[in-house]
């Protein structure tokens, strides 16, 4: 399992207290990214001296009595697809290198006003298309447990980056897995909120309607503290719910006595046993913990990963037609204006974002619209309505976040359709907005950790944190 | 969960379709690419076909997880972003704006 490094709630208490010092906190960070970052390949930037300053801010702030803020002095590591004022941010693409944007994301303002010291960003699939971190022009990175395995993806420079121990926590973006299935491989704790719950306001765009922000972190308090400061109504993100932020940390210890957990009766082919094993002892434990067991069936589950891959590539190739060569990011000249937006798309993008632009433009193309995107919508209310009906009869459902543990760099990389099946316990929840995350819970084949998957309705994420809590209480 | 071969059907999607699609989305793609993306494409789209055999008729789509209404803000001034700032990032400006090659008005693909 993952070294045991220091927790957010104990930096930040640790810190607060006068234990220790929010720059000799950032300079035991940084050590551990000199040691081992170059074999890692987590970060696309490391923020040295701006998370320098800023920690000195926080002593500063310390001593002259100030009040802190949740995080301060907390290291906090950010994907590479969340904009930074003045700090480069690339979606890991060729087409954005070097492009700093002229604002903060909301997530990143939240962030430091809660005092936490950002120390760079994080290496992803490029614009988050992908399974393994292994689509990134900068490199893939590697799995700090095993460094022959992938960290998962496409948020795998921010949860490589935690497993490593070189940020505290760290941010990761979810379209159809992103932050659950890499926090699975890297046996952390990863959360992808209800859809609106956190500011998507500077977060690169991949698909509007299925994009969502959430933390990694080691422990269950951590991820909810994160939570805490990153969620709420933002006016600047018009999909943004308008409520406030429910407390988590408040709800660890309320067990999960009554609680009715639904396991899925009709489990889809292709789980590793080991997988398998902890979920039987991830359902004992709730049992033993007073919950009850309730089968429960989601008819449309394997037709899911079709929806997805339609839809998500629909939006992506609408997004992603601003990346024209005009307004940031490069540009291959040519004499005209047209031949210069095909050859600087051409030149930027890679494979996998060209693949998924084309599938969502033919999927959105007349003659093929109804036949392929118009469809996986109303696949997308099927399963949409397999949940409600599901929870009707249970308050949580819990199933594997990934079929298998981190597999080998390179095994999935030749058919894209092999590498799309990773996702497909986590699909269902982007599909349907819900709420989900991923805990670790104890280790599969070759003594790497396996995360069991806990998905809550809409805005169930007092209620998924209890079990979660449980879940850590017994692994 | 079957994965079938990449390929297995190629009269789902041609290399004419797949050069077509390439210009609407504005990506110049070489003879190869076109090649590939055209066997990968069809690979998925035999994949895809699970959904054909659902029935569909009655189902109202579904393309965002909540009802969302139209967000206004109140009718006021607020600073926006830094023009200089803005431009700054971008691969040619003059004259306080973009500036990009002329247009022929067909373009080449």
């Amino acid at each position: 399992m993952t070294k045991s490094f220091a927790t957010v709630v104990d930096i930040a208490q640790d810190i607060a207290s006068g234990k220790t010092s929010a720059t000799e906190v950032l300079e035991q960070h940084l050590q551990r990214i000199n040691e081992r970052e170059s074999e890692i390949n987590a970060f696309n930037l490391v923020t040295t001296e701006q998370a320098r300053q800023t920690a000195a801010q926080v002593d500063a702030d310390i001593k002259a009595g100030k009040k802190l803020g949740p995080l301060a002095g907390v290291p906090v590591a950010l994907k590479d697809n969340m904009c930074t004022r003045g700090i480069e941010t690339t979606c890991s693409s060729k087409i954005l290198e070097g492009w700093k944007p002229p604002y903060d994301a909301t997530v990143v303002t939240r962030l430091q006003q809660a005092g936490a010291v950002m120390i760079g960003k994080t290496n992803l699939d490029e614009f988050a298309m992908g399974s393994s971190t292994e689509n990134s022009a900068f490199g893939p990175t590697k799995n700090p447990l095993d460094t022959s395995r992938v960290p998962g993806g496409s948020s795998g420079g921010s949860a490589a980056a935690v497993a490593a121990g070189f940020a505290a926590a760290s941010l990761g973006s979810d379209t159809g897995g992103s932050i659950r299935q890499p926090a699975s491989l890297c046996g952390l704790v990863g959360v992808k909120p209800t859809y609106g719950l956190v500011s998507r306001q500077g977060i690169v765009a991949f698909a509007s309607s299925l994009d969502q922000v959430g933390p990694f972190t080691h422990t269950v308090a951590d991820a909810a503290l994160m939570m805490e400061v990153i969620g709420g109504h933002d006016p600047l993100d018009s999909t943004s719910l308008p409520q406030p932020m429910p407390s988590l940390s408040s709800v660890l210890e309320q067990g999960v006595k009554g609680m009715r957990i639904g396991r899925l009766a009709d489990m889809p082919d292709g789980c590793e046993p080991e997988v398998l094993a902890r979920m039987d002892a991830a359902y004992a434990a709730l049992q033993s913990a007073g919950a009850t067991i309730v089968d429960i069936s989601l008819p449309s589950l394997s037709y899911c990963l079709t929806a997805y891959y339609l839809v998500a590539p629909a939006e992506a190739s609408s997004n992603l037609a601003r990346y024209d060569g005009v307004r940031y990011g490069m540009r291959v000249e040519t004499g005209d204006l047209h031949s210069m937006y095909g050859a600087t798309r051409a030149a930027g993008f890679g494979a996998e974002v060209k693949r998924r632009i084309m599938l969502g433009t033919y999927a959105l193309s007349a003659g093929y619209f109804d036949a392929y995107y118009g469809k996986a919508l109303k696949v997308r209310r099927l399963i949409a309505n397999d949940f409600a009906a599901a929870y009707e009869k249970c308050d949580v459902i819990l199933t594997p976040t990934s079929p298998t543990v981190a597999f080998p760099l390179g095994d999935k990389t030749s058919d894209p359709l092999t590498m799309y099946l990773c996702d497909i316990f986590t699909i269902p929840t982007n599909l349907a907005g819900h709420a989900a995350m991923s805990v670790p819970f104890g280790t599969g084949a070759h003594n790497l950790p396996v995360g069991v998957q806990v998905l809550a309705p809409a805005l169930g994420e007092q209620t998924m944190f209890r079990v979660a809590a449980e879940l850590e209480r017994a692994s | 969960m079957s994965t079938p071969a990449a390929g297995s059907n190629p009269a789902r999607i041609t290399s004419e379709v797949v050069a077509k699609v390439a210009k609407l989305a504005s990506l110049k793609l070489s003879e190869d690419e076109i090649t590939l993306m055209t066997s990968q494409l069809s690979g998925m789209l035999d994949h895809f076909a699970d959904i054909d055999k659902l029935d569909l008729e009655n189902v109202v789509p579904l393309a965002q997880p909540f009802p969302l209404k139209n967000v206004f803000r109140e009718d006021v001034i607020v600073k926006g972003l830094d023009r200089d700032e803005v431009l700054a990032a971008a691969p040619a400006a003059e004259d306080g704006r973009f500036r990009v090659p002329p247009s022929s008005g067909l373009g080449e693909q």
